[in-house]
Formats: structure tokens, sequence, C-alpha cells
């Protein structure tokens, strides 16, 4: 019956279930676990081939992104052109390719800053009590009521060119970009921990922990924190797929990666006005950040699931 | 075409030997404005040509409403401080000008009883005053008369720095306004003008009622309750205005025009992008008129196939150019970047900038891009295609491109970059966010990639990009960039305004805080000697042969490179019959649109 | 109880202060100028555009200006409009109607299909009717709002010719028609707003039950007897919705200025689309009264979040 808690394996074991079965390590234990779990192994496939084809592709399929030609215009799928062609007779599986490693590295990078600050604050301001908290949850407060757009033109105005003469020009961008996106999508991550620890701290098994002389951060590390991660990993995945998007409605306002480079989102954003012409050239972008959304999030299933021992299965 | 060649043929339309259509296309050619080369016709006495819209509804109203639909939608409603055409549109509605621009570049009378001219004694020989005689029997929305006492009231209150109002650059110059009886009123200017149908005409000439104004002058103009209630003399009474979002209006039963407006009601909605906006006119039929349509020709075209609609073009000033950096924008002199105390390294080299003006696929962009709504062309100062001169067609070559390169000595480096003394030919391209820019850059650049020049691309959001910030570095003022592209207006049909883009006192620098209208910062001595000679030159035809010099002068030395004349773009429900022109707001003549059918 | 509400209040004053300095500041060094399309046209000389700055105050420091705002927005005057030259409090209140239906509707919309998709997709785990919720959650929110409000309009305004897509806000019918009319314009933006915010809280609300339909007093609540649907609504649920109440209580302010896009393709006249077209002018006053309005709201919904907290679960107890 799902929600029932399994008798543990020794347990078993000794019920007579079969030959005895060594105690694993909770690090096997985890990783067999997750290779059972069927859909995150196929999102984890699925991730796989995609990143796989954005590193490797350009080498296989050696067609140039800005190759215009104009007797070519949105043509759909051929052989030719996998992916069909945008309005300027440029190749969209060339772009797509392209695009999709800056698109992919800009979604993770962005979603782990997200999630990585989200997480340390809100830990810190659920498990502290009085000040701390007040403190940071203004802080949450402050970052949540900025409009957006007049911080990004101040931040890339400002950091742009001194972060262009340290490391480069596209570098400079990236990091620029990821910064601000995952910048500004930490707080709800932050409230929903804080909001996860204030619920779990009081439960017994923490005051059982802290009887046996557990310190506050190995509390936190150790007990509550694995336990509030739900709603952290949906939040990682539904982050991703806004960061992506976040990205072309950057470079839309001129902020972000310059306006030839085929980001998937600014595919996308390119081809929304030729939807009733070449819907193919806007069906391409969207199933990718699709696909990759969905295998990030069957993974992060798969994760949780594989790291609690109440499994769902 | 010099001065005798223009006498030559105002004689030859004086005469009928050469139609005036025939003569404003040749003009055209030239590079002159076709509301320039009407003046030059009218002040050689050759009569106005009918105009080719008929008015037909009999009576005034049952129309029902007209829907105007504006991307950009207006935000306050007093004329003088406009800030853009979407305003004046939203204050078109209510009040109206003296006199109007038409398609052919005429001056059509609105609130003027006639058009002065040197014949009837309206203007005066020596430049320096016009007589304006005001139609009898118009009244104000409110019922009190329209008289020249408003109009006097208008010419001052717009020439006060106090009240800081954008049309002062057409009041400034204009010494007094004199009431000379209840409808006639003299203007008089500083010096001979030879231009003088810029006050009290056209955008910035819309007539304000004295006596709800005249408290608030100077620095208490904002107050008036009036800015966001207008009261004027205009087809369509106010009913209600949300800035931004929807203007409304009734028909005005006491108009000074029988049978006008044929419409009940009109409104105005603001908001929303081109290209939906396109779609509310062309595809569903929600929306009377759609305004300005900078969206790709093809995607027009497409819509237009269904049948509900069509795109007016009418002709215009504007010109979509590509600018050079004469200064080292990336240099810091004194503490300035692009300081007319640097030279360019690269592109000061007259090969270099021959060489890029071959690189720019100008029919490409025509047709794969603008199509109709941008005209390739030659000339800064206005050319169609079919009347380029034979000396001077525009051409793309990529061979002769590379051809002048390698002659000036610019050889191609390891990286397929051209390169000479250290120096290599690699750019910054900025230009404003927008999808046709955007794909006009790409084009640019693969063309220039192919002769071994690099470019990397930039664009901007329009906002900063055009505004005058001083502490931002992206303004196309600062130009901190080698190359720029943008469209720049001709709002009203006089080139005086236009061509002081390339004088060498505007020139733009930290110290007069970028505010110079000369962003390429190229200065020469024959340009300004001719600049200052057509501005005070009242001979229209010797002016007329001025300002073609002074494009020729542009082009010969490659100063800029114009892309397209890109006239003003609508969409327009089949029915709508609606007089257009590329000199004025679409509106000016709201009072003659009606539906058929 | 009652005093942490209190002493949460007292700390919101200084704290909506704080966050007014730094957005004032934050404003005031962005890059932009309210008088850029004075800016290209070769007409406007020079000195006007000064003499407009001036008058606005646009030159003087920023300590000055905000110091000059502060005072007035206590004495209730919100500020004026350098683009429409009308009062910031007049625009604003203009577009409350329209943003309170359309937006505020759509987050209704979306609630009322996370929660109950939500929860039945996790009380049937894996299973067909889950994975369907789950893919087409996936596809919701990984197509940005620009899109889908586009495939509307061209499925339903162009190709089936049903629904208006340009939004009106005075509509001249009367009675049931008035009704009538406000739905059709209206159903497209709600819908593309609903669905997309809906896409997200169903997997939130899904993963939160999931976390609580394992715990043991679940099955205590079975084993003692009670329906299935006891069990979920009386027992589970309501220790899931803490993460729920977290991002209604976040999205909630967003209603004021946030559904830019959306308001954007409907032209819809919410005060999202002031917000934007205030920026891209840099109309100062108006950007600075909408985000502090906003600031506020952010505020208040955290704390009511707080507060609910306390409720949901009354083990958390407030020091």
């Amino acid at each position: 019956m799902a929600g029932s808690t399994p008798a543990s394996p020794t347990v078993e074991a000794l019920a007579g279930g079969g030959p005895a079965r060594p105690v694993a390590r909770p690090g096997t234990e985890a990783w067999r676990r997750f290779r059972r779990h069927r859909l995150a192994l196929a999102g984890a496939v699925i991730l796989g081939v995609i990143v796989v084809a954005v590193l490797f592709g350009p080498w296989i399929w050696p067609v140039a992104i800005n190759d215009i030609d104009f007797g070519a215009r949105l043509k759909p799928p051929s052989a030719a052109h996998p992916f069909g062609t945008d309005d300027l007779g440029q190749d969209l599986l060339a772009r797509m390719l392209y695009g999709g490693r800056i698109s992919i590295a800009v979604g993770i990078a962005a979603m782990l800053i997200a999630i990585g600050v989200g997480v340390v604050v809100g830990a810190i301001a659920g498990i502290s009590r009085g000040s701390v908290d007040a403190v940071l949850m203004w802080a949450t407060d402050l970052f949540l009521s900025l409009p957006q757009l007049p911080v990004l033109l101040l931040v890339i105005y400002l950091f742009r060119d001194s972060l262009k003469s340290v490391v480069g020009p596209e570098m400079g961008v990236f990091i620029l970009i990821v910064v601000v996106i995952g910048g500004f999508r930490w707080m709800p991550v932050a409230r929903l921990v804080r909001a996860q620890f204030l619920s779990l701290r009081e439960k017994e098994f923490v005051e059982a922990a802290r009887a046996l002389g557990a310190s506050t951060p190995r509390l936190v590390v150790r007990h509550i924190l694995p336990n509030s991660l739900g709603p952290v990993i949906v939040a990682g995945t539904i982050d991703v797929a806004a960061a992506i998007i976040a990205e072309s409605t950057l470079s839309f306002l001129g902020l972000g990666f310059p306006p030839d480079i085929p980001t998937w989102g600014r595919i996308l954003y390119d081809a929304k006005d030729y939807l009733d012409v070449a819907p193919h050239w806007a069906l391409f972008p969207g199933t990718f950040i699709f696909l990759t959304v969905l295998s990030i999030n069957y993974l992060g299933d798969g994760l949780r699931d594989a790291l609690d021992p109440r499994k769902v299965m | 075409m010099d001065e005798h060649g223009l006498r030559n043929l105002i004689g030859k339309v004086k005469s009928g030997r050469l139609s005036r259509r025939r003569f404003l296309e040749m003009m055209v050619g030239a590079g002159l404005t076709v509301p320039m080369a009407g003046h030059l016709l009218l002040n050689a006495g050759v009569a106005n040509a009918q105009p080719a819209f008929t008015y037909k509804p009999t009576k005034r109203g049952g129309g029902g409403v007209v829907k105007l639909l504006m991307w950009q939608g207006p935000t306050l409603l007093n004329p003088h401080f406009a800030v853009g055409t979407k305003d004046q549109y939203g204050c078109r509605v209510f009040y109206e000008p003296l006199a109007g621009w038409d398609a052919n570049g005429n001056l059509v009378p609105i609130l003027a009883a006639a058009i002065p001219t040197v014949e009837n004694g309206g203007v005066a020989k020596d430049g320096k005053s016009v007589v304006w005689k005001l139609k009898k029997g118009v009244n104000w929305h409110d019922g009190k008369p329209f008289t020249a006492d408003d109009v006097v009231f208008n010419v001052e209150y717009a020439s006060d720095p106090a009240t800081a109002t954008t049309t002062i650059g057409a009041y400034r110059d204009v010494v007094k306004a004199t009431k000379i009886d209840s409808h006639t009123v003299r203007l008089e200017f500083k010096e001979p003008t030879p231009f003088w149908a810029d006050p009290l005409v056209g955008t910035v000439g819309m007539i304000i009622p004295k006596h709800l104004f005249d408290a608030y002058r100077g620095s208490k103009s904002r107050d008036a309750p009036t800015n966001h209630k207008p009261v004027g003399t205009g087809p369509y009474r106010f009913v209600d205005f949300k800035p931004g979002d929807m203007l409304r209006g009734e028909a005005n039963p006491n108009y000074h025009e029988a049978n006008r407006p044929h419409f009940d009601a009109i409104e105005l909605k603001g908001g929303g992008d081109a290209v939906s906006a396109a779609r509310a006119v062309l595809q569903t039929g929600e929306f009377d008129y759609a305004w300005n349509m900078q969206v790709e020709d093809e995607i027009l075209k497409r819509l237009e196939a269904g049948g509900k609609g069509r795109i007016s073009i009418a002709p215009g000033g504007s010109v979509e150019f590509l600018q050079f950096q004469t200064t080292d924008p990336w240099t810091e002199v004194d503490g300035e970047r692009a300081s007319i105390k640097s030279r360019h390294p690269t592109l000061t080299d007259f090969a270099v900038r021959d060489a890029i003006n071959l690189l720019v696929d100008r029919q490409s962009i025509q047709d794969h891009i603008y199509g109709r709504t941008g005209v390739a062309t030659r000339n800064f100062l206005n050319n169609p295609q079919r009347f380029r001169s034979p000396n001077n067609a525009f051409e793309f070559s990529v061979e002769k491109a590379n051809r002048v390169l390698d002659a000036a000595g610019w050889k191609r480096g390891p990286d397929g970059v051209r390169a000479r003394d250290g120096r290599k030919l690699k750019f910054v391209f900025q230009t404003s966010i927008n999808a046709p820019r955007q794909k006009c850059q790409q084009i640019i650049k693969q063309a220039c990639q192919k002769a071994g020049i690099e470019i990397e691309l930039k664009s901007i959001t329009a906002s900063v990009y055009f505004s005058s910030d001083v502490a931002n570095p992206d303004t196309f003022r600062k130009f901190f960039a080698d190359l720029q592209m943008y469209n720049t207006t001709m709002p009203r049909p006089d080139p005086g305004l236009f061509m002081n883009q390339f004088v060498s006192w505007e020139v733009s620098t930290k110290e007069n805080k970028w505010s110079g209208t000369n962003n390429t910062r190229w200065r020469s001595d024959e340009y300004d000697r001719t600049y200052k000679a057509a501005q005070v030159e009242m001979d229209p035809v010797k002016r007329a042969a001025l300002f073609i010099r002074l494009n020729e002068i542009l082009i010969e030395n490659r100063v800029v490179v114009p892309i397209s004349n890109r006239p003003v773009v609508a969409a327009l429900s089949n029915r709508l019959r609606a007089p257009m022109t590329g000199w004025d707001n679409d509106v000016f003549l709201l009072k003659d649109w009606y539906r058929e059918g | 109880m009652g005093q942490y509400l209190v002493r949460r209040l007292l700390i919101a004053i200084p704290s909506l202060v704080g966050i007014s300095v730094i957005l004032f500041a934050v404003l005031a060094l962005a890059p932009g100028d309210p008088f850029e399309e004075l800016a290209t046209n070769p007409n406007v000389p020079a000195e006007v555009r000064e003499n407009l700055r001036a008058k606005f105050g646009l030159d003087d420091p920023v300590a000055v200006r905000y110091v000059r705002w502060f005072g007035a927005m206590l004495q209730g005057d919100w500020g004026f409009s350098f683009a429409s030259r009308v009062d910031v409090d007049t625009l604003i209140l203009q577009r409350l109607p329209t943003t309170l239906a359309v937006i505020g509707l759509s987050q209704v919309l979306a609630l009322s299909i996370a929660i109950p998709v939500g929860v039945f997709a996790a009380t049937r785990p894996y299973s067909i009717f889950d994975q369907l919720a789950n893919t087409l959650a996936f596809v919701g929110f990984s197509l940005p709002t620009f899109f889908t409000g586009i495939l509307f309009i061209l499925v339903f305004s162009i190709t089936l010719d049903w629904l208006p897509f340009v939004y009106r806000a005075d509509i001249a019918e009367t009675g049931w028609r008035w009704w009538w009319v406000h739905f059709q314009q209206s159903i497209m933006p709600i819908a593309v707003l609903g669905l997309f915010q809906g896409a997200s809280w169903t997997r939130y609300v899904r993963s939160a039950v999931l976390d609580v339909i394992r715990l043991d007093y679940v099955t205590t609540a079975r084993a003692k007897g009670l329906s299935e649907r006891a069990v979920v609504v009386k027992h589970a649920l309501r220790n899931a919705l803490i993460p729920v109440v977290t991002l209604v209580a976040l999205q909630l302010p967003t209603v004021f200025g946030g559904a830019i896009v959306t308001e954007q393709i409907f032209r819809v006249p919410g005060i999202g689309s002031l917000l934007i077209s205030a920026i891209l002018a840099n109309d100062t006053p108006v950007i600075m009264a909408v985000t502090f309005v906003f600031s506020c709201l952010v505020i208040a919904f955290n704390l009511v979040a707080d507060i609910l907290y306390g409720w949901l679960d009354p083990r958390i107890a407030y020091r």
C-alpha cells in the first residue's frame, strides 16, 4: 500500500524471507534505488543525449549557424535542413546545437545559484530565531520588491565592462546573465525552505537527534535539510525552464547575448510571429526546452526517492 | 542639377511642357523632398495640384465608431508637450493647426482661410514676415469663437522657454506675432526665413484656446486642467482619456466644415506591439486603422492576403542609414572617449568606408526585410531607386569591396581579418532593439565577413539608445562604437533641420553633454559653408540647389551609408477611406475620414 | 501570537523605509532618460530638454530627490508622471479594476486547477492520470507566456474567430451582455496566465502532498477506517498546504505589476503594462509608486503567510 514504511532488510532476512542480504552503505543503497526508478533513468538518458548532442554536434553537423541564404527561407524540415530554416535561410539544426550549449549552461548554472543561495538563506533563517530570521526575511522581501528591469539595466551597465576586461566578453556576459537570473529566483526557494524548517524543527526526530548531542549545523545538514528538499527539487526544475526563457527576455531587451547568438529562448522569440506560416521554427526550440525540463525533473524525482528511504514506488 | 537647371525645369512646368508630377519625381531623384519641390513651384506661381481624395458622404454623422490602434498609446493631450508622434495623434483628434502637409507636399488649409503666397501678399518678399488669414465661423468645442487672439497666444506660449514646450524649435525664430484684425495674424521673423511654413503648421502647429490656457503660461503650464480635457476646434469632442491606454471622442456637432465628421465617435487604443496591431486590422477587423507598421513586409503581405484590409505607404523623409565614427571611441583623450582630438584608427581611410558601402546589400534588405516599408536608397536626402542618377548608383559587390581593400594595402591575416600597420578591421556595430534592424545587422555582418572585416553586433534597448542621459555610455549621441545604424526622421518637410547633422558646430562632445546632433563628429569646411549659405538663401531655386550639393558632399565622401528611405506605413481596413501623408500625422485630415459600404 | 503580530508590524515600517531607499537609489542610478524621444528629434533644442529635466528636479542629487519624494508620499502626494503629466495615483486607480479582474482571476484559476489536480495526482503516483498531469504541467511552464498567448490568439481569434483579442476596459453594453463581452475578451489572458501559473503550482502541490502522504499519521487515519477523501482533505492536505501557502503569498503581489507579457500581448490596461511603459520611458515617479505599493504587498502577504503557518501546523511556535 502506498505510504507504508517497508520493514528493514535485516528484519526481512531474519523472518526467513531469503538469504540474509548484507547491509548496504547508504550511498550504494541510494544508487541502487535510483537505478530501479525507470523514469529517472529515462530522464538521465534523454538529458545525456541532449548534452552530448550540443557538445559534439557541431562536429557531426558542420553547417554554419549564420549562413544567410535568401533562397531557402522558412523551409520545413528536409534532408538538407533536418530542422528546417528560419526567415534568413539559416539552418535551424546547426543553430539549435550551437545555442543549446548556452541555453543549457545558463539554465543549469542559474538554477544552481538560485537553489544554492535560497537553501542557505532559508535554512539559516528557518533554524534560527528572532533577529537573524527577521533580517534574512527582510533581505528576502527587499529582493522580492525590486523591480527586475531597472535592476537588470543597472547591474549590467555597472559591471559589463569590468567583467569583459577580466574574463573576456563571452564569459563576462555569461556570468552576468547567470548571476542576474539566479539572483532573482532564490527568494521563493528561501521562503519555501524556511517554511519547511519551521515545521520540521518541531518534529520528534529533531528532538531526538538533539538529545543525542547533535550540534545545530549537523542537525540542519543531516536531519532537517534532506527532508525539506521536496519543494526545492520542484523549484529547481521549474527554474531551469524559467532561466532559459529569462535569457531570451534579456536578449530581447539587449541585455543578454548579442542578437545573433541563437539560444533556444531567442529562437522561440524570433519564431513567434511566424507561427502560422512556419510552425517548425518554434516547434523545435519549444520541444527541446520541454524535454530538457522533463528529464531534469525525472532525474530530480529519482534523486529524491533514492535519498529518502520511504520511497513511493 | 544646379540652379540654372532648376530654373529651366520650373519654367517648363509653368508653361505646361512638363507635368507637375514629373517635376516632383525628378526633384526627388535629385535628392530634394517633395514639399520642398512643391514649395519651389508654389513660389514660382504654379497652381496647386488637385487633391486625389474625394469626400463622398453627404451628411454629418451616421458612420458609427471609428477605431484606431497605436502600439504606443498617447500619454498626454497638450500638443505643445507632445513627445513623439503618438502624442501628436492623440492631440490631433481634438486640435487643429492652420494648415497641414499632404502626400504631394502641398499645404492644405485647415484653420487658415487660404495659404499665404508671395502673389497674394501673404509672404513678404524679404522673407521676414508672413500674414495668415484665418477661417471665419470656427468655434471651440465650448462654443467660444476662434480668433486671431488664440493664434497670437499660441506663438507666445510655445516660444516661452519657461513653458519648456517641445514645439519651441518652430517658434523660437518668430520675433513677434501681431493681431491685425480678428481674423488676420502677422508673424515676423528674425532673419529672412525661406521656410516660413513651420510655426502654426502641421505637427507643431496645433492651436490651443487662449481663454482656457492663458492663466497657465510659463512655469504654471503643468497645472492647466485642460491639459487632460482638451477643448479644440477639431472634428471630435473629448469624452474620456486613460493615458497609455484609451482615448475616446464623440462627433463635434458644430464642426466648421459641412457634412463632417462622418463618424459618430472615435476610439484610439494604445499598447501592444506592431505585429498584433497589424493582425487586429488586417485579420480580425477589430480595428479600422493601425499606426506605424514597423513589421517585415512579408508578414504584412501575408496578412493583407486575408482581404479585410490593406497597407498604405506614404513616402516621407526618414532614412535608415549607417554612420561611421570618425574619432576613436576606444581611447580616452582628456577623459573623453570618441573625442574630436582623436582620429579613428581605421575608418578614416576612405577605402575602408568605400568598401563597407559596397558591402551593404540594400536590395536584399529591401526585398527580404523592409519590402515596401523601406525603399533602397543611396541618398541621405531622399531617393526612390527608379530615379537614381547614372554616375552614383548604389551597388552591392563583395568582389569589388575585396579589390578596394586589397588595393589600399589591407592584407588578410591568418584569422581571415584584414589588417594594416598592425591595425585590424574589427568593428563594433550598434543599433536599437528592433527585429528588422537585427536582421539587417546580420546581413551586413555576413557580407563583411566575406571581405575580411569582422563585426561584433550590439543591440541596445531603444529607450536607452535614444536617451540623452549623460551617464549612459550606450546612447547614439555618444556613439562609443565604430558603426551605428538608426532611422533619422524628418518631422518637417524642410531639410534645414535635417542636414544640420553634419555641420561642425553641432559636433557631440563631452562639453556640450553630447547634445549636439552631429554624432559622427565629421567636419568639413565646404559642408559648413554650403549649409550656412542655404540657411539664408531666399530664392527657393538657389536654396534647393544648395541642398542637393550638401547631399552630394555626404555621398562623395562616404560619410554615411544610407540604406533605405522609410515611408510612413499604416494598416487600413478595406472599407475605410482616409487621406494619408508622409509629411504630417496620418490623422491630419481626420475630418475627411469615412467608411464606405 | 498577538505580540508576534504587533512586533512584525512594527518591524515592517522601517523595513519598508529601507526598501524604498534602495529602490529609489536603483532607479536613480539606472541608465535611461525620461525624455529620450526628444533626443532623436532634431527640432527640439538641447535647452528645452535641459529645462524639462530641471523642472522635474532630475538634476538634483539623489539624496535630495529621495527626501522630496518621501515627504510628498507621507502627505499623500504620490507624484506626477513625466510621461503623462497626470498624478500617479490617478493612473494607478484607473488601472486597478482591470488588473484585479483579469490578473486576479487568473490566480484564482491557477489555484483552482493546481490544488485538485495536484492532490489527485499525488494520491495516485505514477498512474496514467499522474503522468498526464505531469506532462501537461511541464509543457505549461516550459512554454513562455508570450508564446502561448500568441498561439491562443492564432487559434481562437484568427482561425476560429470566436474571441476578440484586444482588450477594452470600457464596454458600452449593459446587463448580461456586459458580462458576456467581458468574458469573451478576458478569457484568453486569464487562461494564458492561469494555466502558466497553475502548471508550476500543480507540481508543488503534488510534491507537497507526496511528502505528507507517506507519513505515519496518514496511515493511522486510514487504519482508523476514515474514507480516503477525509484522509486526504482533512489530514494530509492541511499539512501539505504549507509550501502552497508560501507560494501563493509570494505570487499574489505580482498581480499588482507582474503580468507584463500577457498584458502586452492582449493589450490589457493593467498595472503591469503601466509599470513596463514607465520603466521604458524612465518615468521615475510612476515606477517608484508602483514598486512601493508592490513592496508593501510583498511584506503584507509574507506576514499573512507566516501567520497561516501557525494555524496550519500548531507546532510552529512564535517567539
